[in-house]
């Protein structure tokens, strides 16, 4: 009994501190996606460079593809660009932009300047079609396989670590 | 004096050309961002009915801006949530139910958009861990009062003598 009093608090405090300790290392801007495992949205957007043309989600079924949401006033897509300049260049799968609530001459511009790793990019001007990709915080990248259902999300700056051990495997998988 | 004139001149020439170029150069992040809202049309930032507007700020005021976490969308300054009471204030014109517009904000960003969230298997804790914790404080409580109730005196401490205590007898 003598024991117990003394085992039980201390058992709560290090149940504690282990919670906390965890949350620690969470990252709360992480908020898992629901859209994982469902078919991505449709959507219907012109290109960047090209207005007069229009790609939509049926253009895009049967092959797996990225979709990796930018803007050119977004910091964090000045870090994340390089990297996916370089990853473009493997030609590891098709990458699409979504070019988030932008203007069409700043972020040719910024392409221009920084590089176009990109097959073509969607122009979102209003943001919908990023609001129906549960966008909020560019930059953000999506995995698409090919029957049009999302597979992999990650919120925030690509790094060259999550591009070589996360993506280019999935991307391997889901090609078969 | 006119050398100085025209230095101070040059100085005022050469700021009004970099100005510019930083404003375009490095917080173009903030700058753009603040144009693109700006850019939205007067007429969009309050629909013109008020009570559809009094709908929609009650129900984002129970929704979580994912942009700013611990602001409701109803509160937020963020672009996001702008666009989305905007969103909001469509699907309501359009005679959609509050609970329609909360399946499609929890459809794109999950239970966590919700300050009440359901109770499901995940959010169980939540909800019931007040609950259990209060059931076992009172259960605790009983205890200890009934245990101590059957204590005999001499197991309590005396109460203190305290100097200003006019029973103690001692003149202070």
């Amino acid at each position: 009994m003598k024991v117990l009093k003394f085992l039980i608090p201390l058992t709560v405090f290090a149940v504690l501190v282990g919670f906390f300790a965890k949350g620690l290392y969470l990252d709360p801007r992480e908020v898992p996606s629901p859209l994982i495992g469902k078919p991505a949205p449709e959507f219907a957007l012109t290109r960047l460079d090209q207005p007069e043309q229009t790609i939509r989600r049926a253009d895009m079924l049967g092959k797996v593809w990225m979709l990796n949401v930018w803007a050119s006033w977004c910091e964090a897509c000045r870090d994340e660009h390089p990297f996916l300049v370089d990853f473009a260049k493997l030609k590891a799968l098709p990458i699409y932009g979504l070019d988030y609530k932008d203007q069409r001459e700043p972020a040719q511009g910024w392409l221009a300047e920084r590089g176009n790793p990109y097959d073509a990019s969607l122009f979102d001007a209003n943001g919908r079609v990023g609001i129906d990709f549960g966008v909020y915080g560019v930059p953000e990248t999506f995995i698409i396989d090919k029957q049009g259902v999302i597979r992999y999300k990650k919120i925030g700056a690509l790094t060259p670590e999550v591009l070589r051990d996360t993506v280019l495997p999935l991307v391997r998988k889901l090609n078969g | 004096m006119a050398d100085a004139r025209r230095l101070l001149a040059a100085a005022l020439l050469a700021l009004a050309a970099v100005v510019p170029a930083r404003a375009a150069d490095a917080p173009a992040s903030a700058a753009s961002a603040a144009t693109i809202k700006f850019e939205a049309p007067a007429a969009h930032l309050t629909a013109a009915d008020p009570a559809i507007e009094a709908r929609m700020l009650e129900i984002t005021g129970e929704l979580r801006c994912l942009v700013c976490q611990n602001q409701t969308i109803a509160d937020s300054h963020a672009d996001l949530a702008v666009d989305l009471r905007q969103q909001v204030r469509e699907m309501l014109q359009k005679g959609q139910t509050p609970d329609q517009v909360r399946a499609y904000m929890t459809a794109r960003y999950g239970d966590f958009v919700l300050y009440r969230p359901p109770l499901n298997g995940s959010t169980a804790v939540l909800w019931l861990a007040p609950a259990v914790l209060l059931a076992v404080a009172l259960v605790a409580l009983a205890l200890v009062i009934r245990r101590r109730s059957q204590l005999p005196d001499d197991q309590f401490e005396p109460d203190p003598v305290l100097d200003d205590d006019p029973r103690s007898g001692t003149p202070a």
